[in-house]
């Protein structure tokens, strides 16, 4: 923050607002806008865009006239592993199975914390699994593979 | 007596010995979720609505409500004990709260927050109960203009409570209509901003959305810092019952912030946070010792705790009768209905009156659930507090993405929680509020439709939303709000209220 009187967190939130309204709006272009009285699929979300772009705008020009705050920290550990989880789960429960590939799930989820040891880790896993698997897939009765045909079982 | 007769139905629902246990399930799990710190009711009930859909729709509605009552007081308990409030509702629990709880008054201050809540729950039940019949009968003269404007009003009001800038609260709910506009456009099957993923056609998942904004969010902001250790009053969860005194002292706060919540709840938009906060302002100005306040006053406590619940409780009355949700956890309650396949409106009222009057009756059950379960059990909460928040939460990831899953089998919405948990912590990062993003992303498609319907109605004549009478006035009040809040006496006013909330 060596500009006292610029907020860098503001100035990336305006950016950002920006960005997204211009996605939209680009988006919107493939769309037929239509007139007032039969509005095509591209009317409500055009108008939408403009709107989001302006308050971008007014964020972004307001960031240079106030002080900044400190952005704080990252979490990128728990980026790095929390993200990849559900998105690991979603490749992979149809293919391995819900049981194996829930296990793997939480032993990724658990890396995220600097605090969990490994064999902690894996008892976790176990007991998430075999309680997920009792209480959803008996008990409930989802209908989930236990185990998938990526498997040579 | 046809208030008896309504009642008598909906308890008969809600009374059932299957809808009993599934409320009360609900409430232990939605205790168990909200006294995990940093997790507030929103998240909470974000993350366990995937397990109600297995149920039929009033059974998983009755449990929702159990959920929901157990979320809010989990996110007390955390307030009182740890000073922790996991939602802006609670935050003005955990100033006198926590200070009760210093000096070694943590069960009484439990115990105000669980009678007062039930109170004050009681009371509202009986309102909403009178009013809603009445309210749909005016509900079902709205035509497409009005909702229109109605929805305006609510969104004007979410972003008006919503904490920090205004511009930038305005911001989230613009972005959360488009998001709620993604998918196949109903007028004319054209796919919109799907990217050519045709498991994104019937639009983005609302539970993905409310679980990574909401949910993976939050545990990414625990994770910042790991190695900050919270002072837990678990020595001090002995003598549960207030003393004669407490309840002298706590009657009074009780009884206004019953009839402050009351009010407040109704409005769309505005409901249970502002209540809490009106409440504690009340109090104070009112008290003979306003220098207690801050330091553990009762009134402080019982208050605000009566005011938030109750307008919860009465908030269900825009919901019920109009679809219009007040708050973030009434947006999860549309949510759920929608995926049930009930679409929340007056005739809701008229068409399936025992699902109507069940879920009022439900709420009031769930309340009592709530004083005759946890009371007892407080204990057994306070001990899970102490257990440490890495093993919590690889087990909450792991539910969320089941939950996330479980809802319509597609691995999409799998990979929409990652996106919306990045979406959200970036979010959280750049100081934006995700609570209007999430009521944007529920009112998206009803304001598109009401608004192209009211469109073709009136000829393309966009004059229709200002020459109708209800929605003139509806207009003129978001406009009327809006103005106020951006005056800059006014604004200062009540960032002094915020402020005062986390001092």
């Amino acid at each position: 923050m060596s500009n006292q009187n610029t907020d860098t967190t503001e100035v990336a939130a305006g950016v950002m607002l920006i960005l997204i309204a211009v996605f939209f709006g680009w988006q919107t272009l493939d769309l037929e806008v239509g007139t007032s009285l039969r509005m095509g699929p591209g009317y409500f979300p055009m108008i939408l865009s403009g709107l989001l772009l302006i308050l971008g705008i007014i964020v972004l020009l307001s960031a240079f006239r106030q002080k900044g705050e400190p952005f704080g920290r990252v979490a990128w550990r728990g980026l790095l592993f929390i993200l990849p989880a559900p998105v690991f789960f979603g490749l992979t429960v149809r293919g391995l199975g819900f049981v194996p590939s829930l296990f793997i799930t939480t032993l990724i989820a658990a890396q995220a914390s600097v605090k969990m040891r490994p064999l902690p880790a894996l008892i976790l896993a176990v007991a998430v699994t075999v309680f997920s698997t009792f209480v959803f897939s008996y008990a409930l009765g989802l209908p989930f593979r236990r185990f998938g045909p990526w498997l040579p079982l | 007596m046809e208030l008896l007769s309504n009642l008598g139905l909906g308890f008969s629902v809600a009374g059932s010995f299957a809808n009993l246990a599934f409320c009360l399930i609900g409430a232990i799990l939605g205790t168990l979720i909200g006294v995990l710190p940093g997790i507030g009711a929103t998240a909470t009930i974000a993350m366990l609505l995937p397990i109600t859909f297995q149920l039929e729709p009033v059974s998983s509605l009755i449990m929702l409500a159990g959920i929901y009552y157990g979320a809010q007081y989990g996110g007390s308990t955390t307030a009182i004990l740890i000073n922790m409030p996991g939602e802006s509702s609670s935050a003005v629990t955990a100033i006198d709260g926590y200070q009760m709880a210093r000096k070694g008054r943590a069960g009484a201050a439990l115990a105000i927050c669980a009678i007062g809540s039930f109170f004050a729950g009681t009371v509202s039940t009986f309102l909403v109960a009178i009013f809603a019949p009445w309210l749909t009968e005016q509900a079902l003269k709205f035509g497409a203009a009005e909702y229109f404007s109605l929805m305006v009003l609510g969104l004007v009001m979410s972003v008006v409570l919503a904490h920090g800038s205004i511009v930038k609260a305005l911001a989230m709910v613009v972005l959360g209509l488009l998001l709620g506009v993604v998918g196949t456009d109903i007028y004319t099957g054209t796919p919109r901003f799907t990217m050519g993923i045709t498991e994104y056609a019937d639009g983005l998942n609302f539970v993905a959305l409310a679980v990574g904004v909401f949910g993976i969010a939050e545990i990414l902001r625990n994770l910042e810092d790991e190695s900050e250790t919270r002072e837990v009053m678990t020595a001090s969860v002995r003598n549960l019952w207030p003393t004669r005194e407490d309840f002298r002292a706590m009657v009074g706060p009780v009884l206004r912030g019953t009839g402050i919540g009351s009010l407040l709840g109704i409005l769309p938009g505005g409901g249970a946070i502002l209540a809490s906060f009106a409440s504690y302002t009340m109090e104070k100005k009112i008290s003979k010792n306003p220098q207690e306040f801050g330091k553990g006053a009762i009134a402080g406590v019982a208050g605000p705790e009566s005011a938030n619940n109750a307008g919860a409780q009465t908030s269900f009355i825009p919901l019920l009768t109009l679809g219009i949700p007040a708050n973030p956890v009434m947006a999860l309650m549309i949510g759920a209905m929608i995926i049930q396949g009930i679409v929340p409106g007056p005739s809701v009222v008229t068409d399936q009156p025992e699902l109507f009057w069940g879920i009022i009756a439900s709420m009031w059950i769930g309340n009592l659930m709530l004083v005759v379960l946890n009371l007892p059990l407080i204990g057994l909460w306070v001990k899970l507090l102490t257990v440490p928040y890495y093993i919590l939460f690889p087990i909450i990831m792991a539910m969320c993405s089941i939950g996330v899953y479980s809802v319509a089998s597609n691995t999409f919405d799998l990979y929409a929680v990652a996106f919306f948990g990045l979406l959200g912590y970036l979010m959280s990062k750049l100081r934006f509020e995700p609570a209007p993003l999430l009521l944007g992303f529920v009112l998206g498609p009803l304001l598109e439709e009401n608004l192209r319907r009211a469109m073709i109605l009136s000829r393309g004549d966009a004059t229709t939303f200002v020459t109708r009478p209800i929605s003139l006035t509806l207009l003129l009040m978001s406009l009327g709000v809006l103005v106020l809040v951006l005056l800059p006496a006014i604004r200062k006013g009540r960032d002094e209220v915020f402020v005062e909330s986390e001092g």
